[in-house]
């Protein structure tokens, strides 16, 4: 049976990890590669790299390190932040990457998602979406959450799913950083509207957390990142909490 | 070991030269055929769509001459799929090693199959899990020697005489890839 995943995400600027981490058998906290190592040790199922750097020369140095964690971890990672065109995506593939991630800019363009899956295959793009619950119901918003847009979070990722996007991961911002738990239900209605997987993302705090998302939100992967950063729960004990609740997990 | 991985510009060729790095080899990347042809085992690596890869085969001829090999030839994903005689991806003749024509999911789940799933042998056991990505799929037949279940079972794994073929990615597939890449250097 197919196996939820479990995908600690890093978040990069000019090629170190920012956001503190806090393990003990961590020589540099802040080299992305060895923190991969140590999750793909412990059993994560992938792993998520999100560049902020701010500037394009500090980006470049992002391929470098994109081809440094192909060449030593033996799982799948997709890269995101900041790519707008076929070229950024070409030069991470290239390098090593499984998967990219896009954002903004395929709200802006979503003729880029099509161009993308046409020209890579739909298996190696992950549609980010951050969404908001309003008033008005769930709305996108770009820039991390700074600009908000007309845009339905679940018409969006029907016209993401239809122009190629081979999964979705979505941030909700009323639960991100709450550590209060995954937004099921939208997640449970995401997974209705698409035939895609989703990544379920924003509000991991404990370990029912998850099972709540794989059961109620029927999510196909959660990540989280502080939880796995501080070590407030280890990727080993919450797989084994989740398939002694009968998720299916590979150990 | 003289290992060569066709390139022919399938998308995980990269990933697929350094998992055998990791095993401690230093495999060569080449559309040469006198270069694939000297080789003592081959990778025929694949993402990315069946009928632009066929294209790209067939314009260096590699269409006609990876058949005739006589090493050891590993298929990893759409490198598999190739080995039918058809993909209904672009509908697209393929190499014809295997007589088998590679089939869309249907969506009864959720299309692409991704992650990580287990196998089961020719004698019912289960195997390790190993990641996989596809959309397509090779049916259960004659040469099958792991089937998976998703939406219904399918071909894991094919071997027919010296051409073995994966759907899953050994290249990403933690140890238990590994452990699978290395029992195809030790055939």
């Amino acid at each position: 049976m197919l196996a939820k995943r479990i995908i600690p995400c890093l978040d990069i600027k000019d090629g170190r990890t920012v956001k503190g981490v806090n393990f003990e058998n961590l020589r540099d906290a802040g080299d992305p590669v060895e923190l991969a190592r140590i999750y793909a040790n412990e059993g994560a199922d992938e792993l998520v790299f999100l560049d902020i750097s701010a500037t394009d020369e500090k980006r470049k140095t992002l391929v470098a390190l994109v081809e440094r964690i192909a060449a030593e971890i033996n799982i799948p990672f997709t890269v995101g932040g900041g790519i707008t065109t076929v070229d950024d995506v070409y030069a991470l593939l290239q390098s090593g990457a499984d998967k990219v991630s896009i954002n903004s800019a395929a709200v802006r363009n979503p003729l880029l998602i099509s161009e993308i899956a046409d020209k890579f295959g739909s298996q190696c793009l992950v549609l980010a979406i951050d969404a908001k619950q309003t008033p008005t119901g769930w709305k996108v918003f770009l820039n991390g959450g700074k600009i908000e847009t007309p845009l339905d979070l679940y018409e969006w990722a029907k016209e993401g799913a239809s122009r190629g996007a081979g999964e979705i991961l979505f941030t909700s911002m009323n639960h991100d950083g709450t550590k209060n738990g995954f937004a099921n239900e939208a997640l449970r209605q995401l997974s209705e509207t698409v035939n895609i997987p989703i990544i379920a993302s924003g509000g991991a705090g404990t370990m029912p957390h998850f099972l709540d998302t794989f059961t109620i939100g029927k999510a196909d992967a959660a990540l989280a990142a502080s939880i796995f950063h501080f070590g407030e729960i280890s990727i080993g004990e919450l797989k084994t909490y989740l398939l002694q609740h009968e998720i299916s997990i590979r150990l | 070991m003289n290992l060569v991985i066709i390139d022919y510009g399938a998308g995980n060729t990269q990933s697929v030269k350094f998992a055998f790095q990791r095993l401690g080899l230093n495999p060569v990347l080449s559309s040469a055929k006198e270069i694939i042809g000297a080789a003592d085992k081959i990778i025929f690596p694949g993402v990315g769509h069946a009928k632009a890869a066929m294209e790209v085969l067939k314009e260096t001829e590699l269409h006609t001459f990876i058949p005739q090999l006589k090493q050891p030839v590993l298929g990893i994903c759409l490198g598999m799929q190739l080995m039918c005689r058809y993909s209904e991806e672009g509908n697209t003749d393929c190499l014809g090693i295997i007589d088998e024509e590679v089939k869309h999911f249907e969506p009864l789940l959720k299309v692409p199959h991704i992650g990580w799933n287990q196998t089961t042998d020719k004698d019912g056991r289960q195997t390790s899990h190993y990641y996989f990505v596809h959309s397509y799929y090779v049916p259960v037949n004659n040469y099958t020697t792991l089937t998976c279940n998703y939406i219904q079972d399918f071909s894991a794994a094919i071997q027919k005489d010296n051409f073995y073929g994966v759907q899953f990615h050994p290249e990403k597939s933690s140890r238990a890839g590994e452990e699978y890449l290395q029992r195809f250097l030790d055939l």
